[in-house]
């Protein structure tokens, strides 16, 4: 009996994760690959082409999500890597405190977060039509519906996500290390770039995992702040999924999706060395 | 060390305007709750009212959402920390076969975007003539919060001395007995994190949802299906109220931990 239990108290997870985890990706994989309309029905027809025309016909969005997904990770990267090193050396008994002003906007819902944005940008709303009144804009000044509006959401909605891994693995350095490089006469910078920012790196590198991944595939920053033409990879996965009925073409695209970003993943830990992956997969 | 002084004081600066930046859509969404509009849509400021907190379940569908929206993430939390904290003790307490397959599927759950898991779980019930409704939205709820659950459960019960379990064994306690009165207390800050995670996680999903949801519609995907039409004030409320139930509960928790420390 004792020899049993781990396997009873795995057992509903296991069902769980493999009836709504595992099997819905083989659906997906065998529905990639029929043809068919949603009134006849789809039938299996091993019709690889449905990659080809689903990535031919939605390049420049597949390529337009990765890039702003990207850029946001970058945005991210430089904003809130201050910010942890802030909080994980200067912030002394008010650690905590920061961290929850940090978190703050998780107790709203993203949705609405991002609503509240569009509010804040809108072109005759309360910061840009208040700026317009007193003539520091230009009156066809706007934000909303750009690039920078998206990128800008996405590097909002997510910066916590850098920020946080970036300080646990800040909050490790001893700075009795540091000072050791300073009494061995580094400069602060080189104190900095040769100590500090190495141990950080396995930081780093998760909170690059955890933004990138959901920033590039994030239907909601571009529904709500980038108007009609920057469309992402998304929202092209949901209409062709809920409006069109297209299956075949949105399964694709859901799978060249992962492959992409698999491979972007893997691409960027061979870069920053196994240890490092392995150090952030541990953690 | 002059120089090194004054950056000090620029980083913090810096990081309060982070802070700020940060909080700004909320300090705007809990504003404009209060905003007295006359036209209909809620973008600039036209004076103070509590209309919409005496009107707050006026748009009965809005209501609906909400309901289903709480109904829907208290029943996928009890499921997901029932079944992700036994899954959280065996890993963390037991060897078994097949244990790696197991925290490989715990990080495939996690690292899964949330568009892919709501497209495939969609594949699954469309293949299965399965019907999409609130059902449907719990299945997938649980799935995407397990994960979550099973790793704060784990963290806790890897740091528990086994030899308590051990002993309580050895002075006749039953196997439930044991766990009922020995582990479930230790791991039950593991558990509650957990589950407040599940819940947050579930009361704010929109991606995997709007896959799922056939015609059942949540809060997020009704304030979504809004957006063109304009949010009514309402929706700030119900957002104010949940923002603040959120802290409160965050900040007792936290007063209660110092107090236990």
């Amino acid at each position: 009996m004792r020899r049993l239990t781990p396997y009873l108290l795995a057992l509903p997870s296991w069902m769980w994760l493999a009836i709504f985890l595992v099997v819905p990706m083989v659906a997906m994989a065998s529905v990639s690959l029929q043809t068919g309309n949603a009134i006849d029905g789809f039938a299996m027809t091993f019709s690889f082409s449905n990659y080809a025309d689903a990535i031919g016909r939605y390049s420049t969005q597949l390529v337009r999500s990765l890039l702003y997904g990207g850029l946001a990770t970058v945005a991210m990267l430089v904003i809130g890597y201050p910010v942890a090193y802030f909080i994980a050396f200067k912030a002394g008994a008010r650690k905590s405190t920061y961290l929850f002003l940090l978190l703050l906007p998780f107790f709203v819902s993203f949705v609405l977060r991002t609503i509240s944005w569009n509010f804040l940008l809108s072109d005759n709303g309360i910061l840009f039509g208040t700026l317009k009144g007193w003539g520091l804009l230009p009156a066809d000044f706007h934000v909303l519906a750009t690039t920078f509006a998206v990128v800008g959401g996405l590097t909002y909605n997510f910066l916590p996500f850098m920020i946080l891994p970036i300080y646990v693995a800040l909050e490790r350095v001893d700075p009795r290390v540091v000072e050791a490089a300073q009494d061995l006469y580094a400069t602060r910078a080189a104190a900095f770039r040769r100590v500090v920012l190495p141990l950080s790196l396995p930081g780093v590198f998760a909170g690059v995992l955890m933004t990138f991944v959901p920033a590039t595939a994030d239907p909601i920053n571009a529904a709500i702040l980038g108007g009609t033409s920057n469309t992402m990879i998304g929202n092209i996965i949901q209409t062709e999924y809920l409006t069109n009925l297209d299956y075949p073409t949105a399964s694709a695209l859901s799978f060249t999706l992962m492959a992409v970003l698999l491979v972007g993943i893997f691409i960027y830990a061979r870069a920053l060395g196994t240890e490092n992956v392995l150090e952030a997969a541990a953690r | 060390m002059r120089g090194a002084r004054a950056g000090d004081r620029l980083l913090h600066l810096y990081t309060w305007l982070i802070i700020v930046w940060l909080s700004s859509p909320i300090a705007v969404m809990i504003l404009f709750g209060f905003n007295d509009k006359q036209s209909k849509s809620n973008t600039t400021w036209q004076g103070f009212t509590l209309r919409w907190y005496a009107e707050l379940f006026d748009i009965s569908d809005l209501t609906v959402a909400l309901y289903n929206s709480l109904v829907i993430a208290l029943v996928s939390t009890v499921i997901t920390v029932v079944i992700g904290t036994m899954l959280g003790l065996a890993l963390g307490r037991h060897r078994f076969r097949g244990q790696g397959a197991t925290n490989f599927l715990v990080f495939a759950a996690i690292s899964t975007p949330e568009l892919v898991m709501g497209a495939s779980l969609l594949s699954l019930f469309v293949s299965g003539n399965v019907p999409r409704d609130a059902n449907t939205i719990i299945i997938s709820h649980v799935l995407f919060s397990l994960s979550f659950v099973v790793v704060t459960v784990r963290a806790r019960v890897v740091t528990l001395d086994p030899s308590l379990e051990e002993a309580a064994r050895d002075l006749g306690a039953t196997a439930w007995g044991t766990f009922r009165q020995v582990t479930l207390p230790a791991i039950l800050p593991g558990v509650l994190a957990g589950g407040m995670l599940a819940f947050a996680l579930s009361i704010d999903d929109y991606v995997v949802t709007s896959f799922v949801n056939g015609s059942t519609v949540t809060f997020p995907l009704w304030i979504v299906g809004a957006v063109k039409t304009g949010i009514p004030p309402q929706v700030n409320v119900m957002g104010t109220l949940i923002f603040c139930i959120g802290v409160l509960i965050a900040v007792g928790n936290a007063v209660a931990a110092r107090r236990r420390s």
